[in-house]
Formats: C-alpha cells, structure tokens, sequence
C-alpha cells in the first residue's frame, strides 16, 4: 500500500510537471500549445547529448531546461505571433503548434533515429530510502520535490512578482492590459518560456526516470496532460497539481487491483465524469472570466 | 565403363573450370526484418545472420549451378509494413523465398499473402505456437515455439530450485508476447507451481511499478515476464529499484544481448530459456561460432536461426534436385532431415515446425552462460 501511494505519487508528479506549463499558457492566451510534448521531448535528448560529452546530470538539467525555455520562446515568435489578433487565431494557433510539434519530432528522429536512447548507467545514483513500507530511490524523491518546488516558485511568481502581474493582466484583457502600459508582447512570451522550460524539466525528470527516450516519448504524457489541465480546470496552476497527483495515483491503483488495460479506460472515465458534472474542473474559474 | 566414368569425371572437371563464365541459377530469399521499431535490436543480428550464410554458400559451391542472393527489407516491427514488404518480394523481386518476418505479430498478418501466392516461408524467429505454421502448408518454421523452449527448462529448474509459487507479468496488446504468456502458464500448470498473481502492461509502457509491487506483494518465489526487449529491460531495472530481488525468468523477448546491455547491472540473474546453446562443442556450433568471430558478429540466438533458416533453404534447393523454384524448395522442405547445424541436429516435425533440443540460460558478468 505505501509502496503503491510512493508509486502515483511519483507518476503523478511527472504529469504535474508537464501539465504545469501546459495550462499557464493556456491560462494566458486561451489556446492550447501542442508542441508542449515535443519541447518535453527535445529538452530530455538535449540533456542525453550533454550527458553524453561528460557534463554531469546537476549541469545537464538547467542547460536542457534553459534550452526548452529557449525554445518555448521561439515557439511563440513563429507559430502564435504571426497570428495573434486573427479572428481565428486560437484555432490557427493550435495547428500552427501541431504542425510545430511535427517539426520537432522529425527532427529528434533525424539527429537520434527512431529506437530508444538511454542515460549511461551511473548518470544518477541509484540509492535508495525505505518509506512508509516502500521503497524510494533518490531520484524519485527528487522528482516529487522538484515538482512540488517549481510549483510553489510559479505560484509565488505569477501572485507576487510583476512579471506575474503583468501575465495576469494579458490574461484577464490583452487590450486592457496594453492600455495600462503592460509590454503584452513580453508578458507572453515569458510565459512561453516558463512554460516551456517547466515541459523540459518534466521531459528530463521522465527520461532519467525511466532511462528511455525516443523521438515520440511525449505523445504518452501529451493525453493525459490535457486530461490533467482540464480535470483540475483549464488555466489553474493547483488544479493542475492536485490533479496531476489524482491521475498518477488512480492509475497506479487501477493497474494494481484492476490491470493494466482498465487503466485509460478508468482515467478517462472519470475525467468524463467531472466534465459532465464540473464542467469546470476541480479548481476552475473559467466561468468567471466570461468577457 | 570405366573409362566412360573417368571422361565424364573430365568432362565435370572441365565444366567446374569455366563454372563462373556459365550463367548460374540465382535463387532470390527475401528476407522481411525488424530493422525499425521495437523488435530492431532482433532484426539487426538477423541480418547478419543471414548474409553470412548466404555468403558461405556461394564461396562454397555447396550448391553447384545456384547462386543465393537475398533481399533484406525493413518490416519497421509492424504488419502493414510487414504485409507491404511481402507484397514487394512475391510480385516485384519474384523471391523463390521468403524469411521472416521478425514477429510473430507481423507473421499473422503477411505469411497469408505468400501461402496465397504459393511462395514458401521459413520463419526464423516466430515463437507463437498457434497462428504461425497453421496458416498454411508453405509456411515452415526454425524456430521453436516458446512451448517447446520454455517447459522442458522449467521443469528441470524446478526440480533443481524447488518453486512453488510464481508472479506473472507480460505484455497483452503484442501476439508474440501474449502467446509467451500463455505458454507460461500452461508450462507453470504442468510442473505443479501455483500462479499466485497476473500483471499486464502495454508496448508503449515505461513505468510498471504499480505491477510489480502489486505482485511483490503476494511475495511468488519466481517472477515469469513475457517482454519484447525494450519493455525486459525496464521491467527488470524497475524490479530491481524496488528492492525485489526474486528470480525472474524471461520469455523469448529477452533473448539478445540489447536486453542486457539496456538493463545493465539489473539483469544479472535472469533466466532466459534458448533454443540456442552458445557453449555447444558439436562441430556445426564451432565452425559457426569461428566464421562469425572471422566476421566480427557477436552472434546471439536470433542471428543463429536466420543463418539456420538460409541454410535449411540451401539444403531444400539440394534435395531438389537444384531448381530453387518455389515449388521445388516446398518439396525439399519435406525432405530435410538430421541436418547438422549450430543449433543440433535439424529437422522438421509435423506440423512444419522446427524440432531440436533447447537450453537455459543465465546471466553472469554480463552475459548469457548456459546453465548446465
């Protein structure tokens, strides 16, 4: 029982992370970036090619997220400014990022082919800690408490900070906000690189958790990122914590007590459940913000 | 007479002398290979396999007039690629054969089209004991099924160990590794040792810590997973990462040194049954081991039965009469008998299976060891 609780609590911290960005740009600009799981994708090859010429994991990490960052920010600048203040943009913006994705993708597949890369042995530590009747290794326990860290620090950012302010203002009224002199051009594009960055460190974490990375390890986590963000209501960063955490738990207990096959069946299940009778997620305030 | 057979003993001399300027009989095998997808690591020592029998041979002139030549196409692990490849070699390069495909899975899906169109197939690394051979009378087999592997090894490990109780974790949405799991069971059934608990999982699965520690829990003393290679080695780190440290016994899927090398320290200790007995002192086994080693190849199992396979096409063609036709090699197939090779002594039983002893092996330091 522990052990199961340690095993979805640091499933779930995976889809916490990579959901936590996921829904801050779709707090901010209403639509949904689809090449979120190609940067998570590209962010854990970038650190498998750092580690591959001798910089240690603890250097490797920030560099690859960086990269994401980076690359989140490019990302906006080519698939969502050209076409912001479109009538149609948040349809178009999806594409554009779909078509981005498949861009990514196929170049991962052209610099590390199509089979399964892997960390050397040895990359990170394999100590391990007895917890609550389970096992722990090092490396879970520091997955869960990066996750839990990077959300505290995103939450004081967007709540305390200016930058955070001004993010809250693009998402509240992109017009309102220019007007009160808020850079809104900035503003999202920080929020791509946030966002972006939190996808990489998710993409890194998954790679070195389960030592196996291939050019489509993100349309696993992609689903069930969607279902995270709208299960814990779209734009909500807690939402998107807790129900990260509920997903990778459910998961680990259907598995164990019902199979592995019931395992999306029950997920999805339920995320249909809370649509129909909480349309707006566990957190939501969507209803709010109607203008 | 006896001058009339030393003229023609002259006469073949002479015609052996201007052997290469004569056109030869070139007999196409195609062979349809995971060189993709998640069975790639198979396909890759298939090939090699393969072609160094192919080359042997030709520099041989065991068959005199017939020159092989193979075709190596990708079947990216998948049947449509699988069904396409077939496809390319019944119609466009009019292969007198075809092997492969990697898969059991593939198998199901392609061998049809070639039973269809009269064009027999040697699979070399089908294990599924059902839906392989009986799809039709032109579909032959080397390897043996997992049932054949698998039932002999575990009753003599468990006279040895004594198990009792045994975890079973296999993969459900793959024909190749669903029917490793049936035989499983049925060879758990028939050695007396109780199923204490069922796990599944699915090919694109990375995390199966929920599985093993539902099954550590029932605490089984040996832990029977049925795996393609990719999913092995995750599944036996992760085993090992929650501090399980029961035997674990692979199917075939665990069968190639990229199971090892992928899992690292995790793998020492795995048992995997083989059809292949590495350590064989029989002359056939060292004379392959030593043309491998002349071509740099670290042969595993899968590269033994594709280099069996073009040799069992080699000794068809020559009970034929040397036609290489489809329909002559089909005819040689039945013919083949005690045939020397790397892997024993080579027949077919009757349901056009492959029939020769199996092994157990073990991983120490890295690698397989047979266990005596």
């Amino acid at each position: 029982m522990g052990q199961q609780i340690i095993n979805g609590l640091f499933l779930g911290s995976i889809y916490a992370l990579f959901a936590l960005g996921y829904t801050l740009v779709f707090g901010v600009l209403d639509i949904l970036n689809l090449a979120h799981a190609a940067v998570f994708m590209l962010a854990s090859f970038v650190a498998l090619a750092l580690v591959g010429h001798g910089i240690p994991i603890l250097l490797a990490l920030p560099l690859a997220v960086l990269f994401a960052g980076l690359l989140g920010v490019a990302l906006e600048r080519i698939a969502f400014r050209p076409l912001r203040g479109r009538a149609d943009s948040n349809i178009s913006g999806l594409i554009s990022s779909l078509a981005m994705a498949t861009v990514f993708e196929a170049v991962a597949l052209e610099i590390w082919g199509p089979n399964i890369s892997r960390f050397p042995f040895g990359t990170v530590p394999e100590t391990q800690f007895s917890l609550f009747g389970g096992v722990v290794s090092k490396l879970q326990l520091a997955i869960i408490a990066v996750a839990v860290v990077l959300f505290l620090a995103l939450t004081w950012l967007v709540k305390a900070t200016r930058l955070g302010r001004e993010v809250r203002a693009v998402a509240e009224s992109p017009r309102a906000a220019r007007i009160l002199g808020v850079d809104v051009d900035r503003a999202i594009s920080a929020s791509f690189f946030i966002s972006s960055a939190l996808g990489g460190a998710a993409g890194v974490l998954f790679g070195l958790a389960f030592n196996s990375i291939s050019p489509d390890m993100g349309r696993s986590v992609e689903l069930k990122g969607l279902a995270v963000i709208i299960l814990g209501g779209m734009g909500s960063m807690p939402g998107a914590v807790m129900a990260g955490f509920a997903l990778g738990l459910t998961e680990v207990f259907v598995v164990a007590n019902l199979g592995a096959s019931w395992r999306d069946a029950v997920s999805f299940a339920g995320l249909f459940l809370v649509l129909v009778l909480r349309p707006r997620g566990l957190l939501g305030t969507a209803a709010l913000r109607e203008a | 007479m006896h001058f009339a057979g030393r003229s023609s003993l002259f006469v073949a001399m002479a015609l052996a002398a201007v052997g290469p300027a004569r056109a030869e009989t070139v007999v196409k095998i195609g062979a349809a290979l995971s060189m993709t997808g998640p069975a790639a690591v198979y396909g890759a020592t298939q090939k090699a396999g393969i072609l160094a029998a192919v080359d042997e041979i030709n520099k041989s002139h065991m068959l005199k007039g017939v020159k092989l030549e193979a075709v190596i196409e990708d079947d990216a692990s998948t049947k449509e690629q699988g069904i396409a490849v077939f496809q390319r070699f019944i119609n466009r390069d009019k292969v007198a054969a075809i092997i492969g495909p990697t898969l059991s899975n593939t198998a199901t899906a392609a061998d049809p089209l070639a039973q269809a169109a009269g064009v027999p197939v040697v699979a070399v690394s089908n294990t599924a004991p059902k839906g392989i051979t009986d799809i039709g009378d032109h579909i032959w087999r080397v390897s043996l099924t997992e049932y054949q592997v698998i039932a002999p090894a575990l009753k003599r490990m468990q006279a040895r160990l004594g198990f009792k109780k045994a975890g079973l974790l296999y993969g459900n949405d793959d024909a190749f590794t669903q029917a490793g799991y049936n035989v499983m069971k049925a060879s758990l059934e028939a050695t007396g040792i109780a199923i204490v608990g069922t796990q599944t999982f699915a090919k694109p699965d990375k995390d199966y810590n929920a599985q093993l520690t539902a099954l550590k829990a029932l605490s089984p003393d040996i832990l029977m997973v049925s795996a393609l290679a990719e999913n092995a080695a995750g599944i036996v780190a992760q085993a090992r990462q929650l501090g399980w440290n029961v035997p674990i016994w692979g199917g075939n899927g665990f069968n190639s040194p990229a199971f090892i090398k992928n899992a690292g320290p995790a793998a020492e200790g795995v048992y995997v049954g083989t059809a292949w007995n590495k350590a064989s002192t029989d002359k056939a086994n060292q004379d392959y081991l030593a043309l491998m080693k002349s071509r740099g190849v670290d042969p595993d199992q899968f590269c033994t039965q594709a280099y069996v396979g073009v040799h069992v096409i080699a000794e068809a063609i020559k009970l034929s009469g040397m036609k290489g036709t489809r329909a002559a090699i089909v005819a040689g197939f039945h013919k083949v008998k005690d045939l020397p090779t790397p892997l024993g002594t080579f027949s077919f039983n009757k349901d056009r299976d492959g029939d020769h002893a199996p092994s157990l092996q073990q991983v120490k330091d890295g690698r397989f060891q047979i266990v005596p």
